[in-house]
């Protein structure tokens, strides 16, 4: 059981922070949530609304539908009507305009006049505020239920700031109370769970705390939604540890910046979006060439080209994998929750070291800026151990130079060449971006070339993607296989949970790591099942055509593709499943 | 700094250069050599960086560490090794295409930016490695392979540029004098904050105008004016205004915190040191704040 409300009005109008209030409220009274901002890239105008699931259980998505939509204006009403349950209530700011409702729909309408009230009892900028306390009466909290929270949220405007804001918060409250008799019902909490202290933080917050636990200690950025989320949280954490957070001209800059700082013992990240990936492909070769470690994340949103900043989309995995001009090796990462976030990062940091080459994290709008509740003995600072890989010590560094000589590019029998750093002595060396020698002298000789790509290869070659990311659940051999990668598990999940309770055999394989891509595992899960559905939030499915070019084309493969900038909802999915399943019936009978 | 080292201990981890015989880089190398060695720099505690052209071959031939990176960007992995370690001597170095057109921007932004390294440009008024397209400092009406009617173009004013954007050490040097550039070299490595030498660097094979008898003939050594002031930024502007840029010497100077004084809770024990644990041991407070 679980309850869904959600808010919306014009950009500017507080929606986002009384979407937080409200979010932040339940989760400390022992709800799990899952929060989701819809907004758009401007500053005022426009529509933008917060959504928050409430439930009992993790759920690791917002919902597909809506019990209660508080809405500031009528295209708040107009763009979220069709989620709403039917007899669900819309609460509307009465006074401000006329709500229209389409004849045909359930909706309990419940008018309080928020505006006024914010006016009244403190200023119009608090229309928020009392909506907030309108939705607490509705939804059985208690009116001070928000106290705590302007206070830390408000506390540095003033005591009399803090208490305006609790007077409309009291006034919305009873406004509610007596404009209507419908309640809705919050799920039962289990006893154990009321009050527990747990997480509420995005896949941003994640990535940013687990570079801070793997040793990261520079990033380099320029600021793109929605990836900007990470900079602040790091600039939270890293000057406590000596780090540091430098917005970097361009993001050319920040990628070369990131593989500098590894250069020389430092390890350093970049964060960025779809349009500041594409500038930092050079890099990608780069890094690969000269083999210096450095980690990327892309917080995919909808493109091409600028796209659509707010939107969601997992478009970018053809770019991780393939952009960079000529051969040039990487890792590419894919967290599917907040607590892949936080973990991936840190094997990132040790797989740039390990391999010395570029990892790639692909996240996604949905994953990296929806908060949600995370257990938090599930953020463990102690499973992944920083690891370093064949980083020299200044000893070591001496000894080398006493026996013939420290060579940079060593053709080792694993593929991987001790690196020394600069200010050790013995180990002076080049690290270059053209082909080279061992020593790293500019080379194009067949001999140097072939060596040095055949080692580039082989240091690869350790490097077990199953390791990394291959999650299978629900039934062994199912009729029905549904296949994700990314932040799609939540509805995946759910949709396979929906499927098993009609009685279809169904399983789910869910990617996080894309390349090397996890051939072996993928070719067994798509061979024992009757038919296989990939999901994929794109329009050209890259995972499917990744399947293809690494296990083979397979005739009981569809698709379930879904490019609106939206991330999916279980309903969609469930569809196109029983209408794959219908067909093959059909078509296995006649 | 007891002055151990010797010139030798660089050539010993360089390469032979394959510079055409004459070219004025073989002069900047030379003076860095010197330059470091009387400041006392060992090697191993040396990085030169670099982009790609004839001048970024630079780091093969000076025999200190090095990091030879794509076109144009030398700068920022210059920057992020010093912010990585700022024990070591981070020496930025390139040509007038790598500087001041495909990575102008880096180099404007570093400026601004001030982190403590210092970056040579050998301006030789052409691209060499490409043999022989026009350059953004190249004349306008200089005539190359890409415009065989004359450069179209208003050239770029490194020093002007570099002013303007907050650098707080700007110079300008000759391959002809390698003892002046030595000079500059050292004052730069000096001083705190990012510091740029321009170097007239002449390319024997593919500018014949801006030889070495041109530059002769048409520089002037502010070093040698007793009158001038580096520190008057006014004056900076209109010497280099008045003789379109034909000075060498130092320009200009002005002492402010560098970037990394200005960071917050910045430790001066560098970054590639510090103990990376701890993290661990702060889980409680750490988590506090996604509670
Ligand atoms: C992205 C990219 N574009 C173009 C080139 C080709 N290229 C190499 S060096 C160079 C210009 C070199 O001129 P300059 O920087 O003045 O150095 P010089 O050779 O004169 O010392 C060009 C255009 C390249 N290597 N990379
Ligand atoms: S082409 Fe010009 S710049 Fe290049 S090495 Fe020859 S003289 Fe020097
Ligand atoms: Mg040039």
């Amino acid at each position: 059981m679980d309850f869904t409300w959600k808010i919306g009005g014009a950009q500017g109008e507080g929606i986002d922070s009384a979407g937080e209030i409200f979010a932040l409220t339940l989760h400390r009274k022992g709800y799990y949530i899952y929060a989701y901002r819809h907004f758009m890239s401007l500053i005022k105008g426009g529509h933008t609304n917060y959504k928050v699931r409430i439930s009992s259980k993790q759920h690791r998505h917002r919902g597909d539908q809506l019990d209660l939509l508080v809405a500031f204006d009528q295209r708040s009403i107009d763009e979220n009507l069709h989620e709403l349950k039917s007899g669900g209530a819309v609460l509307y700011n009465a006074g401000a305009f006329e709500p229209k409702f389409p004849a045909d729909v359930d909706v309990v309408p419940i008018g309080v006049p928020m505006q006024q009230i914010a006016k009244d009892h403190g200023s119009i900028v608090m229309t928020n505020m009392a909506a907030m306390g309108a939705s607490a009466a509705l939804v059985g909290l208690e009116p001070d239920a928000f106290d705590d929270f302007i206070a830390e949220r408000y506390g540095k405007h003033g005591a009399d700031v803090v208490e305006a804001n609790r007077k409309v918060v009291r006034a919305g409250f009873q406004a509610a109370s007596e404009a209507t008799s419908w309640r809705a019902r919050l799920p039962e909490l289990p006893p154990e769970a009321r009050g527990k202290k747990r997480l509420f933080m995005h896949g941003n917050d994640a990535i940013a705390l687990g570079a801070v636990v793997a040793g990261c200690r520079v990033v380099a950025a320029y600021p793109i939604t929605p990836a900007t989320d990470i900079l602040y949280s790091l600039l939270k954490l890293l000057p406590e540890y000596g780090g540091v957070v430098l917005q970097a001209e361009d993001e050319m800059a920040a990628c070369q910046m990131a593989v500098g700082c590894n250069y020389a013992g430092v390890r350093a990240m970049t964060s960025t979006s779809g349009p500041g990936f594409s500038l930092m492909t050079e890099t990608l070769g780069l890094a690969s060439v000269s083999e210096t470690p450095v980690v990327i994340v892309d917080v995919q949103r909808a493109g091409p080209s600028t796209g659509m900043p707010t939107k969601t989309e997992q478009g970018d995995a053809f770019q991780a994998i393939f952009s960079s001009h000529g051969e040039s090796q990487r890792i590419v990462l894919a967290p599917a929750t907040v607590e892949d976030c936080f973990y991936d990062i840190q094997r990132a940091f040790n797989l740039a070291d390990k391999y010395q080459c570029p990892v790639i994290v692909l996240t996604d709008l949905s994953l990296g800026l929806s908060k949600q509740t995370v257990e938090v003995d599930d953020i463990d600072f102690e499973k992944i151990a920083i690891d370093r890989g064949q980083l020299l010590t200044e000893e070591q560094v001496k000894e080398i130079a006493a026996n013939g000589g420290y060579k940079r590019y060593a053709l080792t029998e694993s593929g991987i060449s001790p690196r020394a750093l600069p200010g050790q002595e013995g180990g002076v060396h080049l690290a270059i971006s053209y082909e080279h020698t061992e020593e790293g002298w500019e080379d194009e000789t067949p001999l140097h070339r072939v060596a040095q790509t055949e080692k580039r290869i082989r240091k690869m070659s350790t490097f077990d993607p199953a390791e990394f990311g291959v999650r299978q659940s629900g039934d062994a051999s199912p009729d029905l296989l549904l296949v994700g990668w990314g932040s799609t598990i939540g509805q995946i999940d759910e949709a396979r949970e929906a499927l098993k309770a009609e009685g279809i055999s169904v399983g789910h394989l869910h990617l996080s790591v894309l390349y090397p891509f996890p051939a072996k595992e993928v070719r067994e899960a798509i061979e024992s099942a009757r038919a296989v559905l990939i999901v994929e939030n794109n329009a050209f499915g890259q995972l499917q055509q990744l399947i293809q070019l690494n296990v083979g084309h397979y005739d009981h493969i569809h698709h379930c593709r879904k490019f609106s900038g939206e991330p999916f909802k279980v309903f969609e999915i469930v569809a196109r499943a029983k209408e794959v399943l219908a067909a093959k019936s059909v078509k296995e009978v006649g | 700094m007891a002055s151990t080292v010797t010139v030798k201990e660089y050539r010993a981890y360089a390469q032979q250069p394959t510079w055409c015989p004459g070219c004025g880089d073989f002069a900047v190398v030379a003076a860095m050599q010197r330059a470091l060695v009387n400041l006392g720099l060992k090697p191993h505690q040396v990085v030169a960086v670099t982009g790609i052209g004839c001048s970024g071959k630079f780091n093969y031939y000076l025999g200190a560490n090095g990091f030879n990176s794509m076109h144009g960007r030398s700068l920022p992995v210059a920057q992020a090794i010093k912010i990585a370690n700022r024990d070591l001597v981070v020496i930025a170095a390139g040509g007038d295409g790598d500087g001041y057109g495909i990575g102008v921007g880096h180099f404007i932004h570093a400026c601004r930016r001030n982190i403590d390294i210092t970056y040579v440009v050998m301006d030789n008024h052409i691209y060499g490695l490409t043999t022989g397209q026009t350059s953004p400092t190249s004349e306008k009406g200089f005539k190359t392979k890409t415009t065989p009617y004359g450069a179209a173009e208003y050239p770029i004013r490194p020093l002007p540029l570099a002013i303007a954007s907050g650098c707080g050490f700007v110079a300008q040097g000759f391959s002809g004098d390698v003892k002046h550039l030595q000079s500059l070299f050292e004052a730069a490595i000096q001083h705190k904050g990012f510091a740029l030498v321009n170097v007239f660097s002449p390319c024997v094979t593919f500018n014949k105008e801006q030889t070495y008898d041109w530059w002769r003939e048409n520089l002037v050594n502010l070093d040698e004016r007793e009158d001038y002031d580096p520190t008057d930024k006014a004056a900076a502007y209109k010497v280099v205004t008045e003789t379109n840029g034909l000075v060498t010497g130092i320009i200009y100077r002005e002492e402010r915190p560098d970037y990394q004084d200005e960071l917050p809770n910045y430790d001066p024990k560098p970054l590639v040191y510090q103990d990376l644990s701890k993290p661990v041991k702060d889980r409680e407070k750490l988590l506090q704040a996604f509670m």
